[in-house]
């Protein structure tokens, strides 16, 4: 107080710029979700996982050399070494390259099944909510008869009725229902969307339709379909694996990570190595995909801004 | 709310029809016919009075109204693999190992899998927690062949305290219940924590508190009912989950269950037995959602009001 | 009249991941005997983890009271209180009702049940005996055929007759405080003036000491005896209902009176509104906090906390404007005239 002077008590007035400076800097959605996907140690890790497997599946057999379906009688059930990495089967085939064969397939199983599950359950519960009324009513009947019959029972059905022992016919077999939870999923987003608040707010307010389902629909939905989607792979993943354990799943000489584990189930005593690869590709899958899910729910959900 | 049930049940009838349909018209829709495989070194004369057996002479909508009339009698009709063996037969006796394996798996997971997600959730963000969600993630990760392969090397082949496989003393039912009940405690011990969590940061928990309760009673007074309410609802889900996950481990394990013929049956080309089987599956899981949501409605208060 | 209730040098920190948020930095006040004590300010100014300080409601790790606070009901000190104690001082001594009644009754459990549990809990008496006591406690709050409404889950009941149900929670114990916080926010405009009028008449038959924690400076005038106003964590000017209402010496005070709409007065005049944005309490603050909103800034206030002035008995303010080296400024009052 001492070294006050006159002129500290001049009236300077507000400054509102500085106290808007001090509030916190405005972030876009995506800067804001990329923030918090960052936090979640565990989901980048899962995403550097993921890229590996992808690496490894894609890259692998030509970096060791071996066919997947190349037969070496003088080399049946080699336990793993610097020849071959992960070990041969009772074919005296190279575990390795069957583990990258075994991949693409799981996984071209995982992704397109995914993919085209979500396609259809956006497409049908887009339209479902877009319509409305009766033919929403029936529509949605459809889709709970579909739901309340249990989904393996019903690939297995669909597996035995195709005779189905390639990807595309799995495939198919496992899509056929598999859309119906995405579609109840989209078709809740859209109605929920479409009663809020602030879409209300934004029609009253002459804000065209296009740029409130750009705006507010769009990313609303496809957030939640992305997240599906994560969890839909893995999912897709285990029932192939589950298939093929009961024999209605890829047929040799082609192979998945499921066959493989499957197959080398009955010699598990004596060679548990030819399950541990399989299985362990399945277990980091799976665990990546979950933690990866995970990550993206928590950041793409606009509540959870702070 | 009786129409409501009413409602529902109807509703459960209806889809019933359209799945024993669906499944009768699919099945008989295999390229050629189902007993092509089978009949194709008989001679002439046996074929005729084989496929006349399994009424597969006549066409195919009578043979429809036939197998209905049939299946409102309990008749599923009889083994084309195993002549003299009839589907529902082999259902009742089989059902009750499946349901004694599964019931016992199902109890158990619910039971180790609802205190571990509480575990967790009291100790949020501690080694109780970082060990519940490990085991949780294991059980959802690895499939449940390799689980059971890994169990029986374990516990049979190294340590040898229990049978490999096998069925009749209570010691045969301890790794498949064990195996089975994986699935159960992962998925509640992670649904559980995250509702208790939710819960926990309710406006009520802070008026509970503001009372003078203990720590002690706010959890189990207020706040296990409310996070375990909506975890009923998962409960049809799980109970899907132990028998598919039984198809498996009743083979591993060569318990004579129904999943154990399920599975042989369609590796065996065994028409009549996959679909009576899957008919019956169907049946129990619709009718066992049907009543997981009456259990919801009667222990909510909310629902059973907003019903009226 | 004595003092019930004193707080010392309060401050709550809150560790975010962002860093230490101080939500309240040092209040100090007391309460007396069968007042009403108002904490006025916008939202994020503190009272209300001010309010829940005082149960010791504030949740560790994530929320911390600073060793150097003190908090003393009746001479006993709350803030060493062991389990026992603070368990008993909760709901007996003091007790709570919180600003959504949808969301603070427990929604499995009958509103009897949930009244019940505090009595039994304090007084020690039977189911029973609890059941009548609870009938007679939603009786006191006028809910009307309180027999049937006993077994009535919180869903089946209005938003004022949760809020009924939440003060007869409150009051069973018949606590010597009570602590409102925003208990008519949530509430439609008519049944604000019923549950306030129900305050105040039970607050006269039990001689119960409220502190009433609100953004609303209507509520206040009709029901408080003191208000302290709080600003970024602060008590920036504190008094009788009087004093700051007709003699208000902080320009935030004046900001806040004047956003008050006033039937009659002034009509073609624009309702005052206040630009900008509280301070992040992120942040350390040795200014005034209000400094880069205030109409009245001085460089002084740019680099200086103001010190507390003493302007009656129950008047004060921390403001640089009563330094006597600071201009004269034409207050609220006069350019309302």
């Amino acid at each position: 107080m001492d070294n006050a002077t006159n002129d500290s008590f001049v009236i300077v007035g507000p400054e509102i710029s500085e106290a808007e400076r001090i509030a916190r800097p405005k972030v876009s959605y995506l800067q804001d979700v990329w923030r918090r996907f960052k936090e979640n140690k565990m989901a980048l890790v899962a995403l550097i996982i993921l890229m590996l497997l992808g690496f490894m599946v894609i890259f692998g057999p030509s970096i060791s050399g071996y066919a997947f379906e190349e037969v070496d009688r003088t080399a049946r059930n080699q336990f793993p070494s610097l020849k071959h990495w992960f070990g041969t089967d009772k074919l005296g085939r190279d575990m390795f390259a069957r583990v990258c064969q075994g991949g693409r397939v799981s996984l071209i199983i995982g992704l397109a099944g995914a993919f085209i599950s979500s396609v259809a359950g956006c497409l049908y519960g887009g339209i479902s909510a877009y319509l409305g009324g009766k033919t929403d009513d029936i529509m949605m009947r459809i889709v709970e008869i579909i739901i309340s019959v249990p989904y393996l029972i019903v690939v297995i059905l669909l597996s035995v009725v195709l005779q189905s022992q390639g990807i595309f016919t799995l495939i198919l077999a496992m899509t056929l229902t598999g859309w119906c939870s995405t579609a109840r999923l989209v078709r809740g987003q859209v109605l929920q969307i479409k009663g809020q608040d602030y879409v209300l707010a934004a029609q009253a307010l002459g804000v065209s339709p296009w740029r409130i389902i750009t705006r507010h629909l769009i990313p609303n939905v496809l957030s939640v379909v992305l997240v599906s989607i994560t969890f839909d792979i893995p999912g897709y993943i285990f029932s192939e694996a589950f298939l093929s354990y009961v024999g209605l799943g890829i047929q040799p000489p082609n192979t998945s990570w499921g066959a493989l584990a499957a197959m080398a189930q009955t010699s598990f005593t004596f060679y548990p190595y030819q399950m541990f690869f399989p299985a362990l590709m399945i277990a980091l899958t799976m665990l990546s995909f979950t933690l990866l899910g995970d990550g993206l729910r928590d950041a793409l959900d606009p509540r959870l801004r702070k | 709310m009786a129409q409501y049930i009413l409602k529902r049940i109807s509703y459960m009838i209806l889809t019933l029809l359209v799945v024993i349909a669906m499944t009768f018209f699919l099945m008989r829709s295999i390229p050629g016919d189902p007993l092509a495989s089978l009949a194709r070194a008989l001679p002439e004369q046996t074929k005729a009075n084989f496929y006349a057996k399994y009424g597969l002479d006549k066409p195919l909508f009578q043979q429809y109204l036939i197998y209905m009339k049939n299946l409102l009698k309990g008749d599923l009709g009889e083994s084309v693999v195993y002549a003299g063996r009839s589907v529902s037969e082999t259902i009742i006796q089989t059902s009750p190992v499946s349901a004694a394996v599964g019931g016992l798996a199902l109890i158990v997971g619910l039971i180790v899998g609802i205190s571990l997600g509480i575990v967790a959730a009291l100790y949020k963000n501690s080694w109780p927690d970082y060990l519940v969600m490990f085991i949780a993630i294991l059980g959802i990760t690895i499939p449940v062949f390799v689980l059971a392969s890994l169990f029986q090397y374990f516990f049979s082949v190294k340590l040898g305290w229990l049978p490999t496989s096998g069925w009749g003393k209570p010691q045969h039912m301890v790794l498949p219940v064990i195996v089975l009940c994986f699935g159960t405690i992962a998925t509640y011990a992670r649904y559980i924590k995250s509702s208790m969590l939710e819960v926990l940061g309710q406006d009520y928990i802070l008026t509970a508190r503001a009372k003078g309760l203990s720590e002690f009673q706010v959890i189990t007074r207020h706040v296990m009912r409310n996070s375990m309410l909506p975890a009923i609802t998962i409960l049809a889900g799980r109970i899907v989950g132990i028998f598919t996950g039984a198809f498996v481990v009743e083979r591993m394990f060569s318990i004579p269950g129904i999943g154990f013929y399920y599975i042989s049956s369609i590796n065996n080309n065994d028409y009549s037995m996959t679909l009576g089987t899957t008919v019956f599956y169907a049946a129990l899981f619709v009718v066992m959602q049907l009543i997981v949501d009456f259990v919801y409605m009667l222990v909510d208060p909310r629902i059973r009001l907003a019903g009226d | 009249m004595d003092n019930i209730l004193k707080v010392e040098n309060l401050q709550v920190s809150f560790n975010t991941y962002a860093g230490e948020v101080k939500a309240v930095r040092g209040v100090d006040f007391e309460l007396r005997r069968g007042e009403t004590l108002a904490f006025v300010g916008e939202s994020g100014c503190g009272k209300t983890v001010t309010a829940k300080a005082l149960m010791r409601l504030l949740q560790p790790p994530f929320a911390e009271i600073k060793p150097q606070s003190k908090i003393a009901f009746n001479d006993e000190d709350v803030l060493s209180m062991g389990k026992k104690r603070l368990r008993q001082y909760r709901g007996d001594d003091v007790s709570m009702i919180f600003q959504d009644p949808m969301t603070s009754l427990n929604p499995t459990m009958t509103c009897g049940r949930q009244i019940m549990e505090t009595l039994i809990l304090h007084k020690g008496i039977t189911k029973a005996q609890a059941r009548e006591e609870a009938i007679k406690t939603l009786e006191l709050v006028k809910i009307p055929d309180p027999e049937k409404r006993i077994d009535a889950y919180p869903h089946q009941l209005s938003g004022g007759m949760r809020q009924r149900v939440m003060i007869a929670i409150a009051l069973a114990c018949s606590p010597q405080i009570l602590i409102a916080d925003e208990p008519t926010t949530a509430l439609d405009v008519t049944i604000q003036a019923q549950i306030l009028d129900l305050l105040q008449e039970l607050q006269d038959r039990l001689e119960t000491s409220i502190i009433l924690v609100t953004h609303d400076l209507g509520v206040v005038a009709n029901f408080a005896d003191r208000i302290q106003v709080m600003y970024a964590g602060q008590v920036i000017e504190r008094g009788t209902v009087e004093e700051i209402f007709h003699q208000a010496r902080h320009p935030y005070t004046w900001a806040l009176l004047s956003s008050v709409p006033k039937p009659g007065r002034e009509t073609k005049k624009e309702l005052y509104s206040l630009m900008g944005t509280p301070p992040d309490l992120i942040l350390p603050l040795t200014s005034c906090p209000f400094a880069p909103r205030c109409e009245f800034c001085m460089n002084i206030c740019k680099e200086r906390m103001p010190k507390e002035t003493t302007l009656s008995d129950e008047h004060r303010v921390s403001c640089w404007l009563q330094h006597p080296m600071a201009p004269k400024v034409e207050t609220f009052y006069e350019r309302q005239a």
